[in-house]
């Protein structure tokens, strides 16, 4: 087998026990909930004898001893059954896959916005090192550290949404509105999206201008930049194919480990922004106590977590031909 | 100049002989941020402590009209809320419980990040490998997720609060550490110690422990900040003490009126950009102060 290979089938390999913790852990926070299944029904139905409390017990597998009850969990999440929401009428699987598209949506969006405006301020600082510049971007990314996104996104509301009355505050789409074309629809949503996008990424830009100025400051010195020099590049040239691509590796693997932290500020900011992502689906769930759909969301987001950083560090194998041969 | 994951020099321990040979500030940046940060630290803590003192009675109650803009009126210095309750008090009352949950969310992962650090890098082999995979675990899912379920199970109080928060934070504590104690582990003094006969238990606790903890006190204080951070963000999904008042619910509840009396949203939300900015530059400037590394501009 070719190491390439041999490298993405071991990653794969260790991939595994981290998703198994994970089921457990649902499984046993599942467990740890006062009242059952069972007594949940009963609540929603308003009253319950005891035969009838037993006979669902029996019916949801409730009656059986906890281990085989875990086998019983891991086959219905092979499935994709995670379970019923009660209190939202429908199967937690399906209410979780209609409100995964937004979330996608807003978080790639975040993230893309966050790289390109971190990258170019962590660049700009880098160049301007130890002047007032550089001085001003470290506190402005020190506040994004620092401010509640919740608060920042309320904040945007009020200046773009109320006072100058640029952006929607709220919602994916216009209620109501009468859409000319595809073109016209997707005009609405990214007009929807701007300020949530703006406000999720405000905690990744500061991360990202942080990482690419240590970055490019680690490699500025070294020889192979002021070889580059010394050919005769320009300075332009210097920075993006030969500093900036240095920054990248980091880049890359600090975004692929912050990922539970956005999915996290998605539940907030969703909140704030009435945004119909699983954030918000995190947030009726915590309103209505539904345990189980949070659960649901819990692990459905820490399986594309760890997806995703699969998915980084073969990246991260293709960016740097050094890596497999450390491992 | 990192903020999550501080480093520290070569030197073992002595935090306080750093500090006190760092002739006279030099790194003038370093302490400038830490000054800033121990005034906005010292305000808050002022204004919690007397916050019973220069407000008796509960923040809860009527107090004038509702809705009074900051600045109208005298005695209501920053307003009213919707209810005619002063703002100033509130504010004032919820200092306290924002201090609370933070320090002790802090403790707890600090506590637990020690504990796993220190015997992950001690002993290495398989004790390390179990705690390096459960600290993995904790830093892949996503855990403001796993703090809202815990908080719902447990019910919302201040103790279920900081537990929540503080059991997610441990593994960053954990890795600085154990990565100080496998260097202090190949150290002389503790070749020394084994060979003096002392059993792992006084080893860990006399020697490698103290010796490991420098890069935490710079991450302590990051710890507070992101603490605060996440409790607000509880409070304000609804899931803070009920008992209590808080800052995050504070804003929770101005949401309503955003649109008239932006005031109540904004006011509360800066008390807690303040707080937190208040341990961030506390920790940098600690991080300037006894990272030799960091280039002295």
């Amino acid at each position: 087998m070719p190491t390439s290979l041999r490298y993405v089938f071991r990653r794969l390999v260790q991939a595994l026990p981290m998703a198994f913790a994970i089921v457990l852990l649902n499984f046993l926070l599942l467990k740890l909930t006062p009242g059952d299944l069972a007594d949940v029904i009963a609540g929603e139905s308003g009253s319950a004898t005891p035969e009838f409390m037993e006979n669902l017990r029996r019916l949801y597998g409730l009656d059986i001893p906890v281990h085989l009850q875990f086998l019983n969990y891991i086959q219905g999440i092979l499935h994709f059954d995670l379970g019923y929401s009660f209190r939202q009428g429908m199967p937690v699987g399906e209410l979780i896959l209609e409100r995964l598209p937004a979330t996608i949506l807003l978080s790639l969006t975040a993230i893309l916005f966050a790289l390109l405006v971190g990258v170019l301020l962590g660049v700009v600082a880098a160049r301007s090192r130890g002047s007032l510049l550089d001085e001003a971007i470290s506190v402005v990314s020190t506040m994004g550290f620092a401010t509640p996104l919740f608060w920042v996104g309320l904040m945007l509301i009020v200046l773009f949404s109320i006072e100058l009355r640029w952006l929607p505050s709220a919602g994916m789409v216009t209620v109501g509105a009468d859409y000319r074309g595809r073109w016209d629809e997707w005009l609405d949503i990214g007009r929807h999206l701007v300020l949530p996008a703006v406000t999720l990424s405000l905690f990744f830009l500061s991360i990202y201008v942080r990482i690419t100025r240590s970055a490019m400051l680690e490699v500025y010195g070294l020889d192979f930049v002021r070889t580059a020099r010394a050919k005769g590049l320009t300075e332009a040239r210097v920075v993006i194919r030969h500093v900036l691509r240095n920054a990248l590796l980091p880049i890359v693997t600090v975004t692929g480990l912050q990922l539970g932290a956005i999915f996290g500020g998605t539940v907030v900011v969703e909140t704030v922004f009435g945004w119909p992502g699983l954030g918000r689906l995190a947030q009726e769930a915590v309103f209505s106590r539904d345990v189980n759909l949070l659960l649901g969301i819990f692990l459905c987001s820490s399986f594309i977590v760890i997806v995703v950083n699969l998915a980084v560090d073969l990246l991260y194998a293709a960016l740097d031909p050094r890596v497999e041969v450390r491992q | 100049m990192s903020l999550s994951t501080p480093t520290h020099g070569g030197m073992p321990g002595g935090i306080l002989q750093r500090l006190m040979r760092t002739p006279g500030l030099r790194r003038l940046r370093g302490s400038r941020a830490l000054l800033v940060g121990l005034l906005l630290l010292a305000a808050v803590v002022a204004v919690a402590l007397s916050a019973g003192l220069l407000y008796p009675g509960d923040p809860r109650d009527m107090a004038g009209p509702a809705g009074t803009w900051p600045g109208i009126d005298a005695r209501f210095p920053l307003g009213t809320d919707m209810l005619g309750r002063d703002m100033a008090a509130a504010m004032a009352h919820s200092a306290g419980t924002s201090l609370t949950v933070g320090i002790a969310a802090a403790t707890l992962a600090l506590l637990v990040g020690i504990a796993a650090g220190v015997l992950a890098g001690y002993f290495g082999g398989a004790v390390d490998d179990v705690l390096m995979r459960i600290s993995e675990l904790f830093q892949t899912m996503p855990s403001l997720l796993f703090t809202i379920i815990l908080v719902v199970i447990l019910g919302p109080t201040t103790a279920s609060i900081s537990f929540a928060i503080g059991i997610t934070a441990w593994p960053q504590i954990a890795r600085l550490v154990r990565a100080e104690a496998v260097r202090v582990r190949r150290l002389d003094y503790v070749d020394a110690a084994v060979t003096l006969g002392m059993g792992h238990g006084r080893i860990v606790l006399l020697h490698v422990l103290p010796n490991s903890l420098a890069p935490v006190v710079v991450a302590a204080s990051i710890l507070v900040a992101q603490a605060i951070l996440s409790d607000a963000s509880l409070s304000f999904l609804g899931l803070g003490d009920p008992n209590g008042m808080s800052w995050g619910s504070m804003v929770g509840a101005g949401r309503p009126m955003l649109r008239t009396a932006w005031y109540m949203t904004a006011l509360p939300g800066g008390a807690i950009f303040l707080t937190v900015m208040g341990f961030m530059l506390i920790g940098n400037g600690l991080n300037d102060l006894l990272n030799p590394r960091t280039p002295v501009r």
